[in-house]
Formats: C-alpha cells, sequence, structure tokens
C-alpha cells in the first residue's frame, strides 16, 4: 500500500510539482500560496533544483518563460492579484507554444481585495488570461489529494499540447491539510525537446523561441493552428466527476471547495428524500460539457454552487443550450456558503422554480 | 589571406535598420565577439521589444524574444536552467531603462551571471521616435514637442552610474561606435563583458551610445556628431565598474 501522509493543499502542490520532475520555481510572495514558496525554498536547493524569489510576479513569469524556452519544467504560483500581474507573462508563454505551470489560490477581489478564499478569477483563467485568442488548461482540485494529481497532470499535459497550465485553487483548498497518496517520482526533463533553446551545439540551425509575427497571414495561421489542437483537447481532455446522478432530478454544478460543501448539502437532501446529484468539473478550461448536456434531458434544472457572482453558471447555460433553468448559489469576498444555504437552493429548484 | 569577412555569428539575414543607425555595427561587434570567444554553440540570445526586436533573425545562436523590458529576468531563467551557456540580452533604452528597470536592476543586484547589451540612443526608434528615459533635457521628441521639460518630465536616468552604486556587478562600461577609435574600443568592453561571463565573474553591462539619425531628424553624419555633442557630455564614457581592477 502507498505511504499517505497528512500535507497542506499547498505543500502538496509544491512536492508533487518536484515528483513531476520541475527543478525550477520562481515566485513572489502573496498571501495564501506562500507555502508553496517556503516549501520550494527548502527542498530544491537539497536536490539540485533552482529556487529563485523573483523582484515582482512579472520578472518570476518571465523567468519561468526563460526555463520553459529551454525545455525544462518550470512553474510559479501566486493568488489573484499576482496572477493579474502574470497574465502579460502567461499570453507570451502561450504565443510561443510553450507549456509552464502557473498555481492559483485564489482570493477575494477586485483590487487588492482580501485574503480569504475565492473563485473570482474563474473567467480570468478559463477565457485565456491574457491579451490575444489562447487558452491555458485550467485544473480546479476540490482535495489535497487532487492538488497533487493534477499538479503532476497539468505538467504532463502542458508539455504534451505545449501550452501552459494553471492549477485553479481557493485559499481554502490552499490551506487545508488532508491525508495525500504523493505521486511517483519521476526523472526531472526526461522529454526531448526538439525546439527548446538549448544552444545550437553547432549542429543544427538556430531555434527561436517567439510570438512575434509580423506577417498578418503566418500570425492568422499560426492561431488558428493553435485552436485545432484546442479543439482536440476539448475532445480528449475534460475531466468531470459525477456524483449521485443515475436517478437525479437536480444537478449541482460546482468545483473545488464549494463543491465539497455541496456534497454535504447533497447527501442531506438524499437524506430528506430530494433526488438531487452533482457534476463536478474538475478540468475548467476543457469544461466538461457533454456531461451537463447529457444531464440536461435528465435533470428539472441545474444549481451552480460557486464563490463568486455566477462565472461558470455562464459556462453552464452554454452547455446545456439553456435547455434547463441555471439557478445560481453564491458567496463572495472570502464569504463561503453553509450547505443549508446550498440545500435551500437544491430544494427549491427540486419543487421547481427557479430560486430568486 | 582574408582579411575582412561576415562574423560566422550573424546569419546572412538582410538588416532592417534606418541608414546610419548604429544597431548593425554593435550586432556586428557582438557577433564577432562570441566568434572569438568559440561560444556560438552554447550562446543563447535574448531580443528585446524595439528597434532590435528582430535580432533574433540576425544572431545565428538559439535566440528568445522576450516581452517588453523582460529580457533580465527571461535571460535569469535561461541562466539558471543551463548555467554553463553563455546567455545575452540585447535592449534598448524605453526597453532596459523604463518598463525594464525593475528587471535589469534586480538582475545586476542578484549579480546573474549574464551579459546586457544597453544600445542607448535617447529615444524610442521602432515606435516613431517618442520620449525615452534617456533623452536629453530640453530634447525634442514626438512625445516631448517643446523639447523635454526637466521640471515636468524629470531628468536622464544614467543606468550606469545607477548600477554602479550596487556591490554585484562585476562590469559596467559606457562605450559609443561614433568613430573608429571609439569602435574598437567598445568591441574591447563586449568582448570583456562576454569572457566575464565564460569566466563565471557576473553580471555585466555595457552601454552603447547610439546614434538614430531618423527619429532625431538628422544627416547620418550629424547624428554621429550629436554624440560628441551632447550625448558623451551627459554620459560620460569609460568603466563604472570593473571588479577585475
Amino acid at each position: 500500500m502507498q505511504q499517505k501522509v497528512l500535507m497542506k493543499g499547498n505543500e502538496a502542490i509544491a512536492e508533487a510539482a518536484i515528483r513531476a520532475g520541475c527543478r525550477h520555481y520562481l515566485g513572489y510572495p502573496i498571501t495564501p500560496q506562500t507555502e508553496v514558496a517556503a516549501y520550494m525554498a527548502k527542498r530544491m536547493p537539497k536536490i539540485g533544483g533552482v529556487f529563485l524569489q523573483a523582484e515582482s510576479e512579472i520578472a518570476a513569469i518571465n523567468m519561468v518563460y526563460g526555463v520553459a524556452s529551454t525545455g525544462k519544467r518550470a512553474m510559479t504560483s501566486s493568488s489573484s492579484p499576482g496572477i493579474a500581474l502574470k497574465c502579460e507573462g502567461i499570453s507570451y508563454l502561450a504565443g510561443s507554444d510553450l507549456p509552464a505551470l502557473i498555481v492559483n489560490v485564489q482570493r477575494g477581489g477586485p483590487g487588492l481585495g482580501g485574503i480569504q478564499p475565492s473563485q473570482s478569477d474563474y473567467f480570468l483563467a478559463t477565457r485565456g488570461p491574457g491579451h490575444g485568442d489562447f487558452h491555458v488548461l485550467v485544473f480546479a482540485p476540490a482535495s489535497v489529494q487532487e492538488m497533487a494529481d493534477l499538479t503532476a497532470r497539468a505538467f504532463d499535459l502542458a508539455e504534451q499540447y505545449r501550452m501552459p497550465a494553471m492549477i485553479l485553487a481557493d485559499g481554502t483548498m490552499g490551506q487545508m491539510m488532508e491525508p495525500v497518496v504523493l505521486p511517483e517520482a519521476k526523472e526531472p526533463d526526461a522529454a526531448e525537446k526538439p525546439w527548446a533553446t538549448t544552444g545550437t551545439g553547432l549542429r543544427r540551425k538556430h531555434n527561436v523561441i517567439t510570438s512575434l509575427y509580423l506577417n498578418p497571414a503566418e500570425l492568422e495561421r499560426r492561431n488558428v493552428e493553435r485552436f485545432q489542437r484546442y479543439a482536440e483537447i476539448e475532445k480528449k481532455e475534460p475531466m468531470w466527476e459525477s456524483f449521485m446522478m443515475e436517478d437525479a432530478e437536480v444537478c449541482v454544478v460546482s468545483y473545488g471547495i464549494t463543491a465539497r460543501i455541496s456534497r454535504n448539502a447533497i447527501v442531506e437532501a438524499r437524506r430528506q428524500g430530494i433526488k438531487v446529484g452533482m457534476i463536478r468539473p474538475i478540468t475548467l478550461w476543457p469544461f466538461p460539457e457533454q456531461p451537463l448536456l447529457a444531464a440536461a434531458g435528465q435533470v428539472k434544472g441545474f444549481v451552480c454552487v460557486e464563490l463568486n457572482m455566477g462565472q461558470m453558471k455562464q459556462d453552464v447555460e452554454l452547455a446545456v443550450r439553456c435547455r434547463k433553468p441555471v439557478d445560481l448559489c453564491y458567496r463572495v469576498g472570502g464569504m463561503i456558503p453553509s450547505p443549508d444555504e446550498v440545500l435551500q437552493h437544491i430544494r427549491t429548484m427540486a419543487e421547481g422554480g427557479e430560486r430568486k | 589571406m582574408i582579411v575582412f569577412q561576415k562574423p560566422k555569428s550573424l546569419t546572412d539575414a538582410v538588416l532592417h535598420y534606418c541608414p546610419g543607425c548604429t544597431h548593425g555595427i554593435v550586432h556586428r561587434l557582438v557577433a564577432e565577439c562570441i566568434d572569438e570567444l568559440g561560444i556560438e554553440g552554447r550562446a543563447i540570445g535574448i531580443a528585446p521589444v524595439g528597434c532590435a526586436v528582430m535580432a533574433y533573425d540576425y544572431f545565428t545562436c538559439d535566440m528568445i524574444e522576450a516581452a517588453h523590458g523582460r529580457a533580465p529576468a527571461v535571460a535569469t531563467g535561461v541562466k539558471r536552467s543551463l548555467p554553463d551557456h553563455v546567455v545575452f540580452t540585447y535592449q534598448g533604452d524605453g526597453d532596459l531603462a523604463s518598463i525594464g528597470l525593475c528587471e535589469t536592476v534586480s538582475a545586476a543586484a542578484r549579480g546573474e551571471n549574464i551579459t546586457i547589451i544597453f544600445i542607448n540612443n535617447a529615444i524610442y526608434g521602432m515606435t516613431g521616435g517618442q520620449m525615452a528615459p534617456t533623452s536629453l533635457p530640453g530634447q525634442v521628441t514626438q512625445t516631448s514637442p517643446y523639447g523635454r521639460d526637466v521640471k515636468t518630465q524629470g531628468y536622464p536616468i544614467r543606468i550606469c552610474e545607477l548600477l554602479s552604486t550596487l556591490d554585484a556587478p562585476a562590469y559596467l562600461a559606457r562605450v559609443t561606435v561614433n568613430n573608429v577609435k571609439n569602435v574598437r574600443q567598445a568591441k574591447k568592453s563586449i568582448l570583456k563583458a562576454f569572457r566575464n561571463q565564460v569566466e563565471g565573474k557576473g553580471f555585466s553591462l555595457v552601454e552603447v551610445l547610439s546614434a538614430c539619425p531618423t527619429n532625431w531628424g538628422m544627416t547620418p553624419q550629424k547624428a554621429l556628431e550629436w554624440i560628441d555633442e551632447k550625448m558623451i557630455p551627459y554620459y560620460p564614457l569609460g568603466v563604472y565598474r570593473d571588479k577585475e581592477v
């Protein structure tokens, strides 16, 4: 049996990244993700890795860009206001087709906001965090175990599709302690990267990492090619969990910490005889549209539970083509709904009415 | 006997620079230094945003295009990943001394073992001649049409002097390329800035006072004279830090 250890979510991300072969962490302090940097600062020097505290989030993401250009696994972590600063660099990573991992342990906004948990960067993450037409892979862990597992998967898929990936966690997930089975350790940076700038060695023509294409026809071609890759990802890579959906008449849709609260509400609703289940998106981009559309034929309506003013709700409405009502149970600013609040929304939907 | 030839480290691409621009001279000097040190195969260059944005087309070594001002951060990532490689950035004054000032100072303060070639022509060239952080007091540009007014637009930043307050840098020098003698001196400084890195001596930056006849509104000849008459008095040539001395 694999060994279970008790870890904070932020630490699980850090250890999982190391086990995924990442030896370059570049970051800048911000609450509530500081444990990722602290863990890396301790571990990296012991294993021949690089920990560097950059002068800003902007510098950190550009250092990631530098490391990624050399074909090695690189990551940075931050929280909402810091992620906003990284958006420039994320756009350049996407435009240069470079893999990298960005961890966003979200806090309430906008502006300086607060330091309590939030999911208010859903749009920022899923619509392409930065200027230009692009996507990043977005993973929304709902347990410390998933913090670890999805970190490893994010690195793999980022490399496979040559694009940035984001772990979209929140302050609760980052700070929470749970038992976790850590993924197997991989050789660092094992895969061959013929595109990387590692020096020509006088053996090949120079490699160039760039997002600049002044010829509009070429820039269009590159954008279209990138979206063909995205189409493949949308087909192959959506991840979700179905919970008690077999006979459900109401479908809760929730991710991350609110999915855990919703689960408690669903168990209580079932005890009271309400047929309710949940589809929990694990990837937010690509969004798991197919199971939601399928559920639209089965349920009376959907209840989105999230820590923002209904950002994912729009994706659910699109996914179900507005065939069924989609209700929203939200708290923002660092507040978190109680299972009772979720239960009330479930009950109202079960009784056939959208909660106003 | 061959007495003059194109450096191996320059590609055959035709430079896009304006007539009289000194970027071409500095590109050549950088390429000659890479050749002389025999580091072409392990050199990685970082191009800026500005007139030299397409420098990646001109050097035969591996090249990376950075976001505006971020080249020292990108170079830091590359160098930390490949410490045995030779990593250089090539940046203009808007890129290095304005939007990227934080990245410049921080890389210097950390003593990153990289080489920075800093082109100071006192103007934003690529965007058509706006005021730069290094534009001289009274200098007329598109965004200082009545001349740079130091009361509202502040004073120029002297990068070598500013960085020389830091402990870490190994080598800081200001040169120019407006005549043969100065070109030879510039070559020596650039070579030293690269050699320092090869020998692990740390952060080296060479500031090159450069001409932008197009945006200065001068003939190439007049622009070279303007460097002597106006720029050098404000930006004295010389070595501002040399840890070997």
